[in-house]
């Protein structure tokens, strides 16, 4: 079980050690700085910050040693010409494959997907996807352009990647992106107008997860509802069979188990606030079929609490998960919800949580 | 040369500091203070070189006119102040 967690904050990016089996703060890097996203390269140890400075733009920092000092590396760089975007925001970064060679993928806002193979030192940006003609289609959600939140490759051979976008639907590639085509069939957007609903272009997927001993079911947590995948992101299947709400961010699956998954729900869409004044966690362990409302340790009133979409973080073991909040809570669990701990801190909003 | 003043916010974040930097327009004295701190220009300049949407750049206490270029004209002894704006903040 992982003894190390990460919260990027709006005011900073907080380092979680456990002691003695809790959860301390190791650390404050970026203290008074927006962290947008933090990626923990599983291959050497890097860890990556991304930070959205209100006046100074969108940065990237690298730590090769903990997390105790950190190198400024490259932004990606839209291309010039008429109308040319500029970088808003980094939200996500994967790992490209098995080898540090292999490289790293990162989605912004604008809805740009892009590769290093330079750790960082400099960005790629896929053109095949940038230049598809359905890109003209997507629009932001949550943001003022579209972006690019998840980004899944597929441990089996990652010329095979799967991304999602909120809002442009979710896509793949078999050949390590010199090609794209949309999936996302099945999905539902009662935002749009009628004729254009089931549109898998224009899906708002929040966020999509992939389970890693079984990476063809996928899960997301969509602004309509909540879907599952279980022929690589082709097509989708609506979930029903979960109590409170199916809005929400935030969605884990199990690293072993592709029907067990864990979702934050909230009031939709206009609100965005737990159902009740009371924040639980939901869970179904039979592919969505039937769920579990998890409450035990979380508060049962006068919660305004919302978990954003990278902010709910879950461990190789599938047993231990740690979410924050808008207002700043964090709760961690050791047996997969069963019993929640409410971490004694008051933190700035959180972005993002990692156990890594 | 201008005297060219950036904001100690932006030391927070990038080594910069202030000088007299050569240049007839506002972006070739900033061109040449980004020779010496070239880390300082994507904090002040976005992607494709317009002054960021929330920073602030003042010629002699008049905030400049041309914000995509600044192609603004500067005359030896001119003060240029880098600023945050307040709308970032």
């Amino acid at each position: 079980m992982r003894d190390r967690g990460w919260l990027g904050t709006r005011k900073g990016l907080f380092r979680l050690q456990k002691m003695n089996g809790s959860w301390e703060i190791a650390d404050v890097a970026f203290r008074g700085h927006p962290v947008s996203y933090v990626f923990v390269d599983p291959r050497d140890g890097a860890i990556y910050a991304a930070l959205n400075l209100g006046h100074f733009g969108a940065k990237l920092h690298r730590s090769d040693d903990d997390g105790a000092t950190w190198t400024e590396v490259a932004v990606p760089v839209f291309p010039e010409g008429e109308g040319a975007p500029t970088l808003k925001q980094i939200w996500s970064i994967e790992a490209a494959g098995p080898n540090v060679d292999d490289g790293l993928w990162l989605g912004t806002i604008p809805g740009g997907l892009f590769q290093s193979r330079d750790r960082g030192a400099s960005w790629q940006l896929n053109e095949p996807l940038w230049n598809h003609p359905s890109r003209a289609k997507w629009f932001g959600g949550g943001a003022d352009e579209p972006a690019i939140h998840s980004i899944c490759v597929d441990p089996r051979d990652p010329q095979h990647v799967r991304i999602a976008v909120s809002c442009g639907g979710v896509w793949r590639t078999f050949d390590g992106g010199q090609t794209w085509a949309i999936g996302g069939i099945g999905m539902r957007a009662d935002f749009m107008p009628p004729d254009e609903q089931m549109n898998p272009e224009i899906q708002d997927p929040h966020l999509m997860v992939q389970c890693p001993a079984d990476p063809d079911t996928l899960w997301v947590q969509h602004h309509n509802g909540i879907f599952r995948s279980t022929d690589g992101a082709d097509s989708w299947e609506e979930v029903t069979g979960l109590d409170v709400s199916l809005f929400g961010f935030a969605v884990a699956v199990h690293p072993a188990n592709p029907l067990r998954a864990w979702f934050v729900p909230a009031i939709k869409d206009e609100m965005r606030i737990p159902v009740d004044g009371r924040l639980v966690v939901t869970r179904t362990d039979d592919g969505g079929k039937t769920g579990t409302v998890l409450t035990n340790g979380l508060p049962a009133e006068n919660c305004y609490d919302l978990v954003f979409r990278h902010a709910l973080a879950i461990d190789e073991t599938g047993d231990q998960l740690l979410f924050g909040s808008t207002t700043g809570n964090a709760y961690a669990t050791e047996n997969g919800g069963d019993t929640w701990t409410a971490l004694p801190w008051h933190l700035p909003p959180v972005y993002v949580a990692k156990l890594a | 040369m201008a005297f060219v003043h950036f904001t100690p916010h932006l030391r927070m974040h990038v080594d910069v500091r202030d000088g007299e930097f050569a240049g007839a327009t506002v972006a070739e004295v900033l061109n040449s203070a980004f020779e010496v701190m070239p880390t300082a220009r994507g904090y002040v300049l976005d992607d494709h070189g317009a002054v960021r949407k929330h920073v602030v750049i003042f010629l002699n206490s008049t905030l400049i006119q041309d914000r995509t270029r600044q192609s603004d004209a500067v005359a030896p002894g001119d003060r240029i102040d880098v600023l945050q704006a307040l709308s970032g903040g």
